[in-house]
């Protein structure tokens, strides 16, 4: 009696190839996806993007930046990337570099202060504050838990690798200093390693990292100061990052489910019904469309106040902004439900593609966890996703606490990426106007 | 079609349907039908499954795009807004939401053909009166019985108060009380002059409601007049003779071939001018060893002018 059964199963399941195929692939997309991430296969481990403002322009400090910029872990700027209208911008200052923190550009900057290559070296007992050597400023955002850390370390490992004879130097200082003295002899012999120290640091192996070494920390021997320049004041950092993450993903589902009613319509002959009245095909997605909109709209907005309510999300001064990429998101999210539907003929269709697309998009927009952990070439491809761009929004909105108009990249994308779904969708609906 | 409705005179044709051809690869789904209907008429269009009546329907209702042909809806263009407003289409299909109820599809739909306001109050309260819904009014579609959905799936067709309406097998899979109410209902609506196509394989029904029956065929139309001229045309003053009998199957064939008759599902049917020709059929078989075991006389209806002209059933 079960064999019958299954038989019957196995025939109507082959008989729908698209889903058939698609339960097959949905999982090997999605296994493929995560071994790229976390696999490393393909050797792109994430490097933490760092400004670094050298104010000291010592030679202590330049063999630090220099240091910094020959560690594989991390991609240096001293300067912003040249555009038409500053083809040779001018380096960074400390403020520029908070700036580009606040506005998201990187996660952290370093800031070298004067006065640094003086006294570069912490280490040893410090009795007198005034002649300490003054801390390197660590400027973070506080939604990137692992790249100030990450950079903390490796600016050691920089200190220690690209200018031993800095600290060889300021070891003899704490020796004079602490100690009493070295004898001619000893100071001769000290000069002449610092002499070669000096000679192979301008050969090109120098300074080079070495995987043996590892950063002592942030409470090494160089004195880093950290200072969080956004989200510092936030009661729950992550709190906005998840609303939108998660809210954007289901939003998607929703938008497919919605879209599933489509298909109900057009099997049950309501659809052919409805266009034999005074409404079009256009007229009728049109009218779909601001449905799932509003769906979308009004699904995130409950997200938002549920966050505000429970998790203290700051909501309603932010009330512009969550509009603005409120809408936008589900302006876009409603069109891609439209364009699911268009695109499949079966619901058992629907299920497997919008599975399979909506789980890929969440996963490389970050929605599952964020971009900045991911290697560099994911994170390019997340932009191709609703997802990253509507998270990249809010966060602007609600952790940078940007102004409205700070929004329009991301409204512009989310609105064109609504705009060509719903034409493309309208397109393939063709097949439904006439027989 | 409401007492308050006062839908615009027309002196055009109702509808005109000219050589119209629909070909879906290699088959020919309607092939060349011509046919025009007067107003008031209701037009029955009967031919077994797949003989194209849907189809043609659907070309009407400007769903379909023809290959060929030209159709005019009170003289305007299959599909253009004053055809779709003039028209209404009750299709086979179950076509309303099943979550809405009774009365909130007749809303959606009325909506869809821009009734508003106090217009669309009274059409839906002429839709649900029409359809006896009035007490399931507030009863979700999916809730009511499947002559009532049958019912609202007709009113929901009809709440633009159309004066052309396509009624695509609107009895399909009701029980006979259900059926006899659908009547009554297609009946009121004859009763208001409104011009009606009725497609349907049952030829009682065709018989009951319609003044012309156009017999569809491989998606033609093989005869198109009252009943009474088709029956008339076919068998003229002839009746049939229906006799089972028994005998070796050859030895039957024979005896029906050698008297011009033919076997319908093991039952021998002749066409004979007068009653008193029975006597003769008699004899012959019992020459030929046969045995009688059932003898009847029918006078000819659609399903013998069907089978006569198309030599199959009409349920085939």
């Amino acid at each position: 009696m079960i064999i019958p059964i299954v038989r019957t199963a196995i025939i109507a399941l082959r008989r729908d190839r698209v889903s058939f195929v698609l339960s097959f692939v949905v999982p090997i997309a999605f296994f493929s996806i995560f071994a790229v991430i976390f696999g490393g296969q393909h050797d792109t481990v994430p490097r933490v993007k760092v400004i670094v403002v050298d104010e000291d322009r010592s030679r202590v400090s330049q063999q630090l930046v220099k240091g910094l910029e020959s560690d594989g872990s991390m991609i240096v700027f001293t300067a912003p990337a040249p555009t038409k209208s500053q083809p040779s911008p001018s380096d960074y200052t400390a403020a520029t570099a908070e700036a580009a923190v606040k506005a998201g550009d990187v996660s952290v900057a370093l800031i070298v202060p004067r006065g640094f290559g003086e006294n570069p070296i912490s280490f040893g007992p410090n009795s007198d504050p005034a002649k300490s050597s003054p801390a390197i400023q660590l400027l973070n955002d506080a939604s990137d838990t692992i790249a100030p850390q990450m950079v903390a370390g490796l600016l050691q490992k920089a200190a220690i690798t690209a200018m031993p004879e800095a600290m060889a130097e300021q070891g003899m200082k704490y020796t004079d200093k602490y100690i009493g003295g070295f004898t001619p002899d000893q100071r001769k012999t000290m000069e002449d390693s610092l002499a070669q120290m000096r000679q192979r640091e301008n050969t090109p192996a120098a300074g080079g990292d070495s995987p043996d070494h590892n950063g002592p920390g942030s409470s090494g021997f160089i004195s880093v100061h950290t200072r969080s320049v956004v989200g510092e004041n936030k009661k729950s950092p992550m709190i906005s990052f998840y609303a939108a993450a998660i809210g954007v993903m289901f939003l998607l589902f929703t938008a497919s489910g919605s879209a599933g009613a489509l298909l109900d319509e057009a099997e049950s002959g309501t659809l052919d019904r409805v266009l034999s009245s005074r409404i079009n095909m256009t007229g009728l997605l049109a009218g779909k469309l601001v449905f799932n909109l509003l769906l979308a709209f009004t699904q995130l907005t409950v997200m938002f106040l549920w966050a505000w309510a429970v998790f203290k999300l700051d909501f309603f001064s932010h009330l512009p902004g969550f509009a603005v990429m409120g809408l936008s998101t589900a302006f876009a999210v409603a069109a891609f439900g439209m364009l699911l539907a268009s695109l499949c003929r079966t619901r058992a269709q629907l299920g497997a593609l919008s599975t399979l697309l909506i789980l890929v998009m969440s996963a490389i927009g970050g929605s599952m966890f964020p971009r900045f952990l991911m290697p560099a070439a994911m994170q390019k491809a997340g932009l191709w996703t609703i997802n990253a761009w509507a998270i990249d929004g809010f966060t602007k909105v609600f952790w940078r606490d940007l102004p409205v108009t700070a929004l329009w990249p991301q409204v512009c994308v989310l609105l064109a990426i609504g705009i060509v779904l719903f034409a493309i969708a309208r397109r393939i609906a063709n097949r439904w106007e006439y027989a | 079609m409401s007492a308050n409705s006062t839908p615009a005179v027309s002196t055009a044709t109702p509808l005109k349907v000219d050589s119209l051809v629909k070909r879906y690869g290699q088959t020919v789904a309607v092939d060349g039908v011509s046919l025009s209907l007067a107003a008031g008429e209701c037009l029955g269009l009967l031919g077994p499954n797949g003989a194209g009546k849907s189809t043609l329907i659907r070309v009407i209702a400007g769903r379909v795009i023809p290959n060929a042909g030209r159709i005019e809806v009170f003289g305007s263009a299959a599909g253009s807004q004053a055809a779709r407003a003039a028209l209404g289409w009750v299709p086979q299909e179950l076509a309303i939401y099943p979550r809405l109820s009774s009365k909130e599809n007749l809303r959606a739909f009325g909506s869809y053909y821009g009734l508003t306001g106090k217009k669309l109050n009274e059409a839906v309260a002429w839709c649900l009166k029409w359809a006896a819904l009035e007490d399931r009014a507030g009863d979700l579609a999916r809730t009511l019985s499947g002559g009532m959905k049958r019912r609202l799936n007709m009113a929901a067709g009809l709440i633009h108060q159309p004066r052309l309406v396509l009624m695509d097998e609107p009895t399909v899979g009701v029980d006979p009380q259900s059926r006899n109410r659908i009547f009554e209902m297609i009946e009121a609506l004859r009763a208001q002059g409104t011009t009606i196509i009725y497609t349907t394989h049952y030829m009682e029904e065709a018989e009951r409601l319609c003044d012309r029956i156009a017999i569809v065929d491989h998606g033609r139309v093989i005869a198109l007049d009252t009943k009474e001229a088709l029956v008339k045309g076919a068998f003229a003053s002839r009746s049939q003779v229906l006799a089972r009998v028994e005998g070796s199957p050859a030895a039957v064939e024979a005896w029906v071939a050698q008297r011009g008759g033919r076997v319908v599902d093991g039952t021998a049917e002749f066409t004979v001018e007068h009653p008193s020709e029975i006597a003769a059929l008699l004899e012959s078989s019992s020459s030929a060893g046969l045995e009688l075991v059932d003898l009847s006389l029918r006078r000819p209806n659609l399903e013998s002018v069907f089978l006569h002209l198309t030599g199959r059933e009409l349920r085939d």
